[in-house]
């Protein structure tokens, strides 16, 4: 049976494979490019349903491959790739949902002339992104999310000659590169604990047992155990990479690229990849000094309902027993282990719901579509931190894959818009435009509603519910809670605008036009092809169809990601029921108030305000500009780094350059006198000698007339002379 | 045996004294290809007068010197006729473009 886990390498390199072919290829040949790029995801998506299904077959073991990369002296690094539910699921999500984007841009990029290049990146990058899913090694984990970060740079920036697009590239390049050098940290400090970079290596991988309990042990200076700081390091790479505060202001701007991009960065890859490894390093988050690693759940009584969570066993674990632990070893562990979560996990809730509710209602006041879109993305990628500290990696991962399926649906939707509309991206200047796009408009209400969280039919529903259950149980502050309530009625409230914008109302984009004197042509709004069509179908397909791995009934992911067999469970009990209640109340007071500032009074023309425009002018304008944290980074870090950079400047020009200049001149003097020396005194006699040289030369070389027979004649005569010599003697 | 060698000897010497005097390149090769049967008949005449005559080892070390020969004349003929097509002549004394 260690077939699939063989093979598992073949994932990642059949597109980078790709990707390298197509970076050769000359940009003129398009042909290839795309039926290349889908035939190595589809072979890709075959081999992870084939991992996923011996996955799921026993979902508590974990099989690793490892093998030596490189040795120095008596240390060996080595990688590996890994085979669990967990790996196997996002395996399965990254290469269908990035196979359907790679549909879509067929459509889409049709008329780019880079098109091949395109496919190249965009190759790169998933491959990259499987690489991060799939390996067992930190080392090789951190390679493969650069080589994202690189791709990512280079398809924000695609359509290079535009200068946003460029300076969007660069800004997405920085800020999740400050990011990683948490994650760096972090790493090493880990190798530097344990010995090792291997998550999984039969017991002695870095998230196993004796390593956690080792880890937890170590107490820094500050009381701090050694696991709690490097998870938060590592932390900080997630939030560079997953867009969360204060890391986030990247993820709006990266809607420069093009929408298959957008749709692949923050649906399917990229952000996803920070709630990953946050979700794969869950047990070094987790690990105290007082609890034992593999604890079987003790679920507390108000958890009961989702007993199916051994992950949330360790900080779940009952307080006193805590208190005890923590007062048996009262040097090793600081405040942390004190309280039942441990800090790691209070700083990612709190993080991840500040960072929901605040994207959340940033989203409101934006007017361009892609750009509330990406404020969705950061949001959710809030909620999903939320879930991972709360719930474990089961909530937060469950997150994840309906979000990968519902934004990418999303994202398809808003290019297919944009593609409709002739390249406008204001929401303003669309309107009515269901009965004219009528396949997109479906699509795209079902991505909405599994976004803002309809109940019961939709996947997103069920998994913010989970989320907000999990938040409500959790043994630490209510707040986060709170915060991820208000958020998701903002979610509700903020796509109900949106749809009302895009799809109701009159059409106002042409007349708009023609107040300001353009003369476009005027064509109208039109449904986008097949190919961009129905990878929307599938993509709402799937945002429906998830929603039956999840229910409380079956919690069939819960159960599989927790290393348990799957069951059914027949009876739910009311703290699920009142969760739900909840976030039902929720989603449908978002809708109403929605429906109350959009849909009745629509928008008539381009100049009309936003309803909460007029009503709040001052919330709204702080919205509108994104709470001014560009202006903010600007103003701060902005204005010391060009201020350290003009100093560096005048340290280079008057100090160096005049320390550089001083030994020019120095040097050129030496050069004069040498210079002088040379000419009068060394020219002369070298000259003689030459002359003398040149003469004998010419005497000696009389006797070289280039006929081989003088030559010849004298090898006879010398052979004759040798032969005289010899028998003479 | 004295016989053998002096004829051999006088062959090496029309083939010295024609190598060195005749100005056309192809005479010269004969000249060479005189003095490389001198050597053969030296070969021979030293194999059958030794110690060692009942094995071939003279024989062979002739055969071997005649296929050289007939590779080296292949050679030398290509040589002269590359020379003929690129200066038109194949006269020696013409041929001093080694001249110091």
């Amino acid at each position: 049976m260690t077939g699939v886990l063989d093979i598992l390498w073949l994932i990642p390199a059949l597109p980078l494979l790709v990707s390298a072919i197509l970076s050769l290829t000359p940009a003129r040949v398009k042909g290839g490019a795309a039926p290349l790029s889908i035939g190595a995801l589809g072979l890709g998506f075959l081999i992870a349903c084939a991992a996923l299904a011996e996955a799921v077959s026993d979902p508590g073991q974990v099989r690793a491959h490892n093998f030596t990369w490189f040795e120095f002296g008596s240390s060996a690094v080595k990688i590996g790739w890994v085979l669990d539910p967990l790996s196997a699921l996002m395996l399965v999500m990254v290469t269908f949902v990035a196979g359907w984007i790679f549909v879509f841009s067929i459509g889409y990029m049709s008329h780019d002339e880079n098109f091949t290049r395109f496919y190249c990146f965009l190759s790169l990058f998933t491959s990259a992104m499987l690489g991060v899913v799939m390996s067992n090694s930190l080392l090789m984990l951190f390679a493969c999310w650069e080589v994202m970060g690189l791709a990512s740079y280079l398809l924000i920036g695609f359509w290079h000659h535009r200068p946003s697009a460029a300076a969007a590239a660069r800004k997405a390049f920085i800020y999740t590169r400050i990011g990683d050098i948490g994650f760096l940290l972090g790493m090493l400090w880990l190798y530097a604990e344990t010995g090792t970079l291997l998550l999984y290596d039969n017991g002695a991988g870095c998230l196993e047992a004796n390593a956690l309990t080792q880890l937890a042990g170590a107490a820094i200076s500050t009381g701090m155990a050694a696991s709690t700081g490097i998870a938060l390091l590592l932390f900080c790479g997630a939030i560079g990479k997953s867009g969360q505060i204060p890391l986030h202001v990247w993820l709006p701007d990266a809607m420069e690229g093009p929408t298959p991009v957008s749709a692949l960065i923050h649906a399917a890859t990229m952000v996803a990849a920070g709630v990953f490894l946050m979700a794969r390093i869950h047990p070094l988050s987790t690990a105290t000094a007082s609890a034992k690693p593999i604890v079987t759940a003790t679920a507390p009584a108000n958890a009961t309902a989702q007993s199916a969570q051994p992950a949330v066993r360790m900080e779940a674990a009952p307080k006193s027993q805590a208190h005890a632990e923590a007062a048996a070893k009262p040097t090793e562990a600081g405040g942390d282990s004190t309280s039942s979560p441990t800090l790691t996990l209070n700083v990612m809730a709190w993080v991840g719901a500040l960072t929901a509710l605040l994207a959340s209602l940033v989203a409101v006041a934006q007017y361009d579509i892609k750009r509330i879109l990406a404020y969705s993305t950061v949001s959710q990628l809030g909620f999903m931190f939320l879930g991972l500290a709360t719930g474990g990696p089961a909530v937060g991962v469950f997150h994840l894959l309906t979000h990968a399926f519902f934004k990418a649906l999303l994202f398809l939707g808003a290019g297919s818009v944009i593609h409709g509309c002739h390249e406008e991206q204001d929401i303003r200047r669309m309107g009515g435009l269901w009965r004219r796009m009528p396949a997109t408009f479906g699509t795209y209400a079902v991505g909405m509603m599994a976004l803002s969280g309809v109940p019961l039919l939709f996947s997103g529903f069920w998994s913010k519910d989970e989320i907000l259950h999990s938040a409500l149980a959790w043994s630490g502050s209510k707040w986060p809670f709170a915060l991820g309530l208000v958020a998701a009625v903002a979610t509700a409230f903020y796509m109900t605008r949106q749809m009302a914008y895009v799809f109701f109302g009159p059409h106002r984009g042409h007349p708009a036009m023609y107040e300001q004197g353009h003369r476009i042509p005027v064509t109208q709004p039109h449904e986008s092809p097949m190919v961009m069509t129905l990878p929307l179908g599938v993509l709402a397909a799937c945002a429906i169809l998830l929603t039956v791995v999840g229910t409380p009934m079956w919690p069939w992911l819960h159960s599989v990601l927790s290393g348990h067999a799957p069951e059914v469970r027949r009876e739910v009990s009311v703290g699920v029921l009142f969760a739900m209640l909840i976030s039902i109340l929720a989603a449908g007071t978002g809708f109403t108030a929605g429906w109350i500032c959009y849909m009745r009074r629509r928008a008539s023309g381009f100049n009309d305000g936003d309803p909460l425009q007029t009503r709040i002018p001052s919330i709204w304008r702080c919205l509108e500009s994104r709470g001014w944290i560009d202006e903010l980074y600007k103003m701060s870090f902005g204005i010391w780094t060009a201020a350290a950079g003009r100093f560096c400047d005048w340290l280079d020009r008057i100090v160096l350059g005049g320390g550089v200049r001083m030994i020019q001149n120095a040097a050129l003097a030496t050069a004069w006198m040498g210079r002088l020396w040379d000419e009068f005194f060394l020219n002369g006699g070298f000259a003689r000698g030459c002359e003398q040289t040149r003469n004998s030369a010419d005497r000696a070389s009389l006797v070289q007339n280039g006929q081989i027979q003088r030559y010849l004649r004298i090898l006879a005569g010398a052979l004759a002379l040798v032969a005289l010599w010899i028998i003479w003697k | 045996m004295t016989f053998y060698l002096a004829l051999s000897v006088l062959l090496f010497c029309v083939g010295l004294a024609g190598v060195l005097a005749r100005r056309h390149a192809i005479m010269a090769l004969i000249g060479i290809e005189l003095m490389l049967n001198a050597a053969n008949i030296n070969f021979i005449a030293f194999w059958r007068h030794s110690s060692a005559a009942d094995d071939l080892s003279g024989m062979f070390w002739m055969i071997f010197s005649v296929a050289i020969a007939a590779a080296e004349a292949a050679v030398g003929l290509a040589l002269v006729i590359l020379v003929f097509r690129h200066r038109r002549s194949v006269r020696l004394d013409e041929l001093e473009s080694l001249k110091g």
